[in-house]
């Protein structure tokens, strides 16, 4: 069976989940039910598209498969955050401040870590990108740190809706942030895809890139703030969600045996909507909404991440 | 011609290139040989930019590198270093088509797909190509690396120590490929390597480094002399013609 043939079996899969998530158990008002569960849905694509892309960019640059986008602080920035907004103001204002503000601060400051971030790194010529994996871990160990320090501080009723927001969920998203983060996250792969022919190249490595004719800097710069700025939209809009790319992108790699990433990113964005519909599901039918989404992935991921460490270890 | 005008270079405060100058020919194979840590491989890195220069200018056919879009220069100059790990399952065929890169920018055309044909023809890769690169040895993936750099279909090719970790007979067979490529396509290549006796039956000019600067150069008749090579490694060389190549003795 060719890629082709796979990715179309993928594709069908993907399209079946979504009719049957859309069209299970519909009682009462159709309208109200479908327009409910397509909102959903449009979220749950958006989100599952910008982590598989993000990841698979970001693996193919850091030279790495069990890396994910959060190495560089972004969720533990998130994190700190939604803590400081409750420790200033109280949980009340989590749920008072309008939804469109609170995502655009979310996204903005995401995006303005990353970019100083980048800067710093970019600012010293030929600077190794593990240099900046490193320094961004530190910064989200400081943040989380941060953030575990106002936790205590805090009444603990406040820390309980707090940590209703610390895990990705589905069930809030509203129409106006939706409309945002499309608009976000469509412009900016319209923006990076005509750097997508370099990530073939880039996957064999900085020198063979160079020598190759890419301006290697240059290129990196902006995936990296293309990553970042796909990672800050879909952390915002429905949670701390990134251990999903490590998963997507690692089965996309298995069941995909070619090199090239227009398929790879097509492929790990299909299993990516398939795992967060077919998550979805089973938090709405089989849980009926006693867990949320990022539990069912961090289970599956973590497993998942075990067996990819042990298989590694192996091959050598 | 590759000229290299009072180029530095520095890592940290230690000085590992230090103001070096030379030309190097065309049409020839030039071998930069010298000590370990002599700067060799830095000043080939910086040749090809994969290393930026403190000071001085690289010119390549008169075009100094800094000013020369990358995209260009990859029609002009290739590189291949010494350790290639590649984290993706390729085969050789599609990596030697990565050598098209430059020209195609990854939409290959039949064009492309022939020089593809033609590299691995020239390194007698045909029967293999299909196979993925972590099936291969050592001499077979050097040599799909080299059919990469052929694809590429550059004027200028550096190779950094082409010849590590292969037997006798992948080196032997390796470097023939080389002058072969000289004399017969007219290309001019750039070594380092470390097996002086290689350096001396294969190369038209020799250039020695030590300590980030250039000791001597020059053909390989004066640079295979005990004197020089005494100069150059601090150790005792006996030179003996052998079918008029002259081979150096040091083992003992």
């Amino acid at each position: 069976m060719n890629d082709k043939a796979r990715l179309g079996i993928l594709a069908i899969l993907s399209a079946a989940i979504v009719a049957i998530f859309l069209f299970a158990n519909v009682e009462g008002d159709w309208s109200y039910v479908l327009e409910r569960r397509s909102i959903k849905i449009v979220a749950i694509v958006l989100t599952g598209v910008a982590i598989a892309y993000s990841t698979v960019m970001f693996q193919t640059i850091t030279n790495n498969k069990i890396l994910t986008p959060s190495i560089i602080g972004l969720d533990s920035l998130y994190s700190l955050f939604q803590t400081f907004i409750v420790f200033l103001f109280g949980a009340t204002s989590l749920t008072t401040m309008s939804r469109n503000v609170h995502f655009l601060l979310s996204v903005g400051l995401m995006v303005i870590f990353a970019a100083f971030l980048f800067k710093f790194l970019f600012k010293r010529e030929g600077q190794n990108i593990y240099y900046l994996l490193l320094v961004g871990l530190i910064f989200g160990t400081f943040f989380q740190s941060v953030s575990g320090f106002m936790e205590v501080l805090i009444d603990p009723n406040d820390f309980q809706a707090l940590q209703d927001k610390m895990f990705a969920t589905f069930n809030n998203v509203n129409k106006d942030i939706l409309v945002l983060a499309i608009v976000g996250v469509l412009a900016t792969i319209g923006y990076s895809y005509r750097h997508l022919k370099f990530l073939d190249v880039l996957s064999l490595g900085k020198e063979h890139a160079i020598n190759l004719g890419i301006e290697y800097d240059h290129v990196v710069k902006r995936l990296l703030i293309v990553i970042a700025v796909l990672t800050s939209i879909a952390t915002a809009l429905v949670g701390p969600i990134t251990f999903l790319g490590l998963l997507v992108a690692n089965v996309a790699y298995q069941v995909l045996k070619t090199y090239q990433h227009k398929w790879l990113i097509l492929g790990a964005s299909l299993i990516s909507v398939i795992a967060l519909v077919g998550g979805q599901f089973i938090v709405e039918h089989v849980f009926t909404f006693s867990t949320t989404i990022s539990v069912i992935i961090n289970f599956v991921g973590g497993v998942y991440f075990l067996y990819l460490l042990l298989k590694e270890n192996k091959s050598w | 011609m590759v000229e290299v005008r009072g180029v530095s270079k520095q890592y940290g405060n230690k000085t590992v290139i230090d103001s070096v100058s030379l030309q190097i020919a065309k049409g020839k194979i030039t071998s930069f040989i010298g000590p370990n840590g002599a700067g060799k491989s830095t000043l080939l890195s910086m040749i090809s930019r994969l290393l930026t220069k403190d000071t001085g200018e690289i010119y390549i056919d008169g075009v100094e590198i800094g000013k020369c879009k990358s995209n260009e220069l990859a029609k002009k100059i290739s590189i291949l270093k010494q350790s290639n790990n590649i984290n993706i399952r390729l085969t050789i065929r599609e990596l030697v088509s990565f050598g098209r890169f430059p020209y195609s920018q990854g939409n290959m055309t039949k064009g492309d797909w022939k020089y593809v044909d033609e590299a691995i023809a020239y390194m007698e890769l045909e029967d293999i190509q299909h196979k993925y690169l972590d099936q291969l040895s050592g001499g077979q993936r050097q040599r799909a690396y080299i059919a990469m750099v052929l694809a590429q279909n550059t004027e200028y090719i550096l190779l950094d120590e082409p010849l590590n970790n292969l037997d006798m007979k992948h080196s032997v067979q390796i470097m023939k490929v080389l002058r072969r490529l000289v004399d017969e396509l007219g290309k001019t290549i750039i070594l380092v390597i470390h097996d002086i006796n290689f350096a001396s039956c294969y190369s038209d000019y020799i250039v020695a480094l030590k300590d980030g600067a250039v000791v001597k150069e020059g053909h390989v008749d004066e640079m295979i002399a005990s004197n020089v090579l005494k100069d150059i490694y601090e150790m005792d060389f006996h030179i003996q013609n052998v079918n008029s190549n002259r081979i150096c003795v040091y083992y003992a």
